[in-house]
């Protein structure tokens, strides 16, 4: 009940947006019942448009999951970027170096050798904590230099996403590229390191769709998180320091812990995203492979009110945007997949509506708190 | 001169105002009383244009007015003191009083003019507030008095106060009302906002009395007495005096020696201040707020950083100094804070959840020392157990903190730190906010825990607590201990003078 009423707002906005991007479409002289028909009908289609809308929506979970860990301790974490590049080459760099891959100069030494041939038992988890321990790293430096130096984490995230990209395009391109490859990307990752698409065991989805077992991982990070933020006494801590870290002082929580451990959770969540990307779809460090999944997530943390189950519903829905748009790019003549960017931006634009009206910003929120 | 007709608002779900009539006659001090939540800013915010009314009337001398903001309270002369003041501390009196109302032209700010007014209003009144000082430089009852000035320089003749002597010694209470009857005497109006009995009887004519968002009874004040108007705000018979035996003083429980707090300004903190609490008594301080009080109980807590806390301090003879809230509170360091939004309370966090907060990491709250998992079960069930037993309402665990009255908040939060089965309990302003009520509840509880060996440090600002709780009451000025008085004996005259650093220790 409570979760109803607590999607009944999203809800309203998502429909709110979709009307106000009709008129849109209405404007620019198309039919927005034909555009939308396409819109969803492609999306939803089986098996390529369900299996390229879950595919879609998997990099946005983890990373709505990430901003939602965040937000919850009172942090923005605007850096799920480049903690999603730092965790996707450290999972191709394990996948490499342990996976038995030599990548080779064309006569001379070996630009990388590798260190070990492991089995797919070993290779795979060591690739997938790799994302996961590179991603909560490189989230866990802005929390720390936030709990001792007090410096915003909105900057440093942004900062550090900088510093991810060009850390893992210079290795990329000085270490791990193919030599005379014209496509900035390292070589392929060893065999062993391969997640399954759900296409080789779901009748009827062919294997072509990237569609891979991180969606399972996506789905088992949103239950281990509303867990861990409801039923632990960890997540206790971070929800306390988040709602009022004077009063989590009082009640004995070192509040500065607590950043640097929500921030770590929130990294390592967004470097999953690494999983996808490198071990279930392209088998290899692709430069530049993030559609900004990372500041996608705020929105989809935002439209999900920063709950496992809000973020796993706006990103089916964000991953049914992206997939349609394409289609109404090709098969309208005046609409492009713009008309995608306009209606999320429009749903971001409600869903913070109403946080500014029941918020405490608001003058309904402002009256709301100060009675009698 | 004011007058409200069938006043009716409504916030959401609660009716604040419910056909609500006010009648306040020119020229006297009308006192409206009532508990927290009972409505009685909720009309005067009304009547000052802050909030517009659902359905009702406003009267100003006699007829029907539009009074859709404060500016158009201002035209007609109705002039509003907020509990907070509003008030730009880096800017002089003269400055603060004229802004939004500036006077010469559109370029031009001529502030000779309106500090030579200013100084001819305040001799009126004898205020005593020189145009040119800087408000940030006054003292509270000072600043108090610029707001004031500020209504009467917009030419107030009714003057709306709300809760004006929250801030203020006992001294400076007299003082305020010495002004007020002055402002009487030129003819104003004046209503003053309060829930305290013993200024309604002191300074005004006419009583209002309102209990959940409705009039519940009007009297001269020359007509009624405390215990008729305690009745009439709660609407059954109250205790005002708590009952207690005498302490039975046992070992010495806190000891505290040369302890010194410093603050970052430089002003304020604790200096060198020695005293002892032992189990089964309150050991009251007194003090004007911001004369350390504050520094000194959440030092005494643990959350005060370590660098800044000097001295010794030792339950039970081992030295807590500088131990971690933590610790302290598995030792039995229990604390009821002075701010219990922003200290005490996850106000977005449900009742239950709120009722482990600070033990929510060890058993019960988890199987094991070393358990992760909360037993939600569990806390919920105490959290029930505790809301019965003291009397929590709305009795449900799930309700966020934020829905409930104050009163309430803090009966959860007494629960909570009961529930430790303090060996120390450090509390700070039990009653603030609190429904006269709920007040007898926690004196009750208070005396109670006092009475099965705890030992009680009791910070408040409430002369009239302090002194009918603490079984000893130091004084706190500028940081200092500047004297120990018998609560039974002592005269508020005394302590006050104390408290405002007039005693004969400070002479030395």
């Amino acid at each position: 009940m409570r979760l109803l009423r607590e999607l009944t707002f999203p809800l309203v906005a998502v429909v709110a947006a979709f009307v106000v991007g009709g008129i849109f479409v209405l404007l620019v002289g198309d039919n927005p019942f034909r555009v939308y028909g396409l819109l969803l009908g492609s999306a939803l289609s089986w098996p390529d448009g369900i299996g390229y809308t879950l595919f879609q929506a998997t990099p946005l979970i983890f990373t709505g999951l990430a901003v939602a860990v965040a937000f919850r301790c009172g942090l923005l974490n605007i850096g799920a970027e480049g903690q999603l590049y730092i965790a996707a080459f450290a999972c191709a760099w394990v996948a490499i170096k342990l996976g038995g891959v030599t990548v080779q100069a064309t006569g001379g030494p070996p630009l990388s050798s590798p260190w070990a041939n492991l089995p797919a038992v070993l290779l795979v988890p060591l690739a997938i904590l790799a994302a996961i321990g590179a991603g909560a790293l490189w989230g866990a430096i802005p929390g720390f230099l936030k709990a001792r130096f007090g410096s915003h984490e909105v900057i440093n995230t942004i900062m550090l996403n900088f510093v991810a990209v060009a850390i893992v395009s210079y290795f990329t391109q000085y270490h791990y590229r193919i030599p005379g490859d014209p496509i900035l990307q390292s070589a392929p990752i060893s065999e062993a390191a391969h997640i399954p698409r759900m296409g080789s065991f779901i009748p009827g989805l062919p294997e072509r769709i990237p569609l891979n077992v991180s969606f399972l991982l996506a789905i088992i990070a949103c239950a281990l998180v509303y867990v861990f933020l409801w039923r632990t006494k960890w997540g206790y801590e971070i929800r306390a320091t988040g709602a009022n870290p004077t009063a989590a002082e009082y009640g004995g929580i070192s509040t500065g812990r607590q950043i640097v451990l929500a921030m770590a959770v929130s990294g390592g969540l967004a470097g999953m995203v690494g999983i996808n990307e490198v071990m279930g779809y392209r088998y290899r460090y692709y430069e530049g492979f993030s559609d900004n999944y990372g500041f996608t997530g705020i929105a989809v943390a935002l439209l999900g009110r920063n709950h496992p189950v809000g973020v796993f519903l706006a990103a089916l829905l964000f991953g049914m945007l992206q997939r349609g748009g394409i289609f109404v790019d090709a098969f309208s003549e005046s609409v492009t997949k713009d008309l995608v960017q306009v209606l999320q931006a429009i749903v971001i634009l409600f869903v913070a509506a109403e946080a500014l009206f029941r918020g405490s910003f608001g003058r309904f929120g402002l009256m709301k708190r100060s009675k009698v | 001169m004011l007058e409200l007709r069938e006043i009716t608002k409504r916030f959401g779900d609660v009716l604040a105002n419910d056909h609500v009539n006010i009648r306040v006659e020119p020229g006297t001090i009308h006192a409206i009383v009532g508990e927290n939540g009972a409505g009685k800013s909720t009309a005067m915010r009304i009547a000052y244009g802050f909030y517009t009314a659902d359905s009702g009337d406003i009267l100003v001398d006699g007829q029907v007015r539009n009074i859709q903001t404060p500016h158009d309270a201002i035209r007609l002369g109705i002039g509003m003191v907020h509990q907070h003041f509003m008030l730009v501390e880096t800017m002089t009196v003269a400055e603060n009083i004229v802004l939004g109302a500036e006077p010469g032209s559109a370029a031009a700010l001529d502030l000779d003019r309106a500090a030579s007014e200013i100084r001819a209003l305040s001799d009126e009144f004898k205020l005593s507030v020189d145009p040119r000082a800087f408000v940030g430089e006054l003292s509270v009852g000072q600043q108090q008095r610029v707001e004031l000035l500020k209504a009467l320089y917009r030419q107030a003749r009714l003057l709306i106060l709300d809760e004006p002597t929250a801030v203020l010694t006992p001294q400076e209470v007299e003082e305020f009302f010495q002004i007020l009857r002055r402002m009487r005497e030129q003819g104003k109006t004046v209503v003053i906002i309060t829930h305290k009995l013993s200024e309604v009887l002191a300074i005004s004519d006419d009583v209002t009395v309102m209990r959940d968002g409705r009039v519940v009874g009007g009297v001269k004040t020359a007509e009624t007495n405390a215990a008729e108007l305690a009745r009439m705000m709660v609407g059954r018979d109250v205790l005002l005096r708590v009952e207690k035996p005498d302490a039975r003083a046992g070992d010495v429980v806190l000891s505290v020696r040369g302890f010194s707090v410093t603050v970052e300004t430089g002003h304020g903190g604790v200096r060198d201040v020695t005293f002892e609490v032992r189990a089964g008594e309150i050991v009251g301080v007194a003090g004007v707020e911001g004369n350390g009080q504050t520094e000194l109980i959440e030092a005494l807590a643990g959350l005060v950083a370590p660098e800044r806390v000097h001295g010794r301090v030792e339950l039970e003879g081992r030295d807590i100094t500088h131990a971690a809230a933590r610790t302290r509170r598995e030792s039995g360091v229990a604390h009821i804070p002075e701010d219990r939004h922003r200290r005490g309370l996850l106000l977005d966090f449900d009742l239950a959840e709120n009722s482990i907060l600070g033990d929510h990491y060890r058993p019960p709250a988890v199987a094991a020392r070393a358990g992760v998992l909360l037993n939600t079960e569990g806390i919920r069930r105490r959290a029930d157990e505790m809301i019965r037993a003291f009397d929590v309402r709305p009795a449900n665990a799930d309700l966020p903190a934020r829905a409930l009255s104050g009163g309430n908040q803090q009966k959860l939060i007494i629960g909570r730190e009961f529930e430790l089965k303090p060996r120390l309990l450090l509390v700070a302003q039990p009653t603030r906010g609190v429904d006269i009520g709920a007040i007898e509840f926690i004196h009750r509880k208070l005396v109670a825990l006092r009475d099965s060996g705890c030992a009680v440090l009791l910070v408040s600002a409430e002369l009239e607590e302090v002194t009918a709780l603490a079984d000893r009451l130091l004084i706190i000025h500028h940081g200092r201990l500047v004297g120990e008085v018998d609560p039974k004996t002592a005269t508020h005259e005394e302590i006050g003078l104390l408290m405002t650093g007039g005693g004969k220790q400070n002479a030395e």
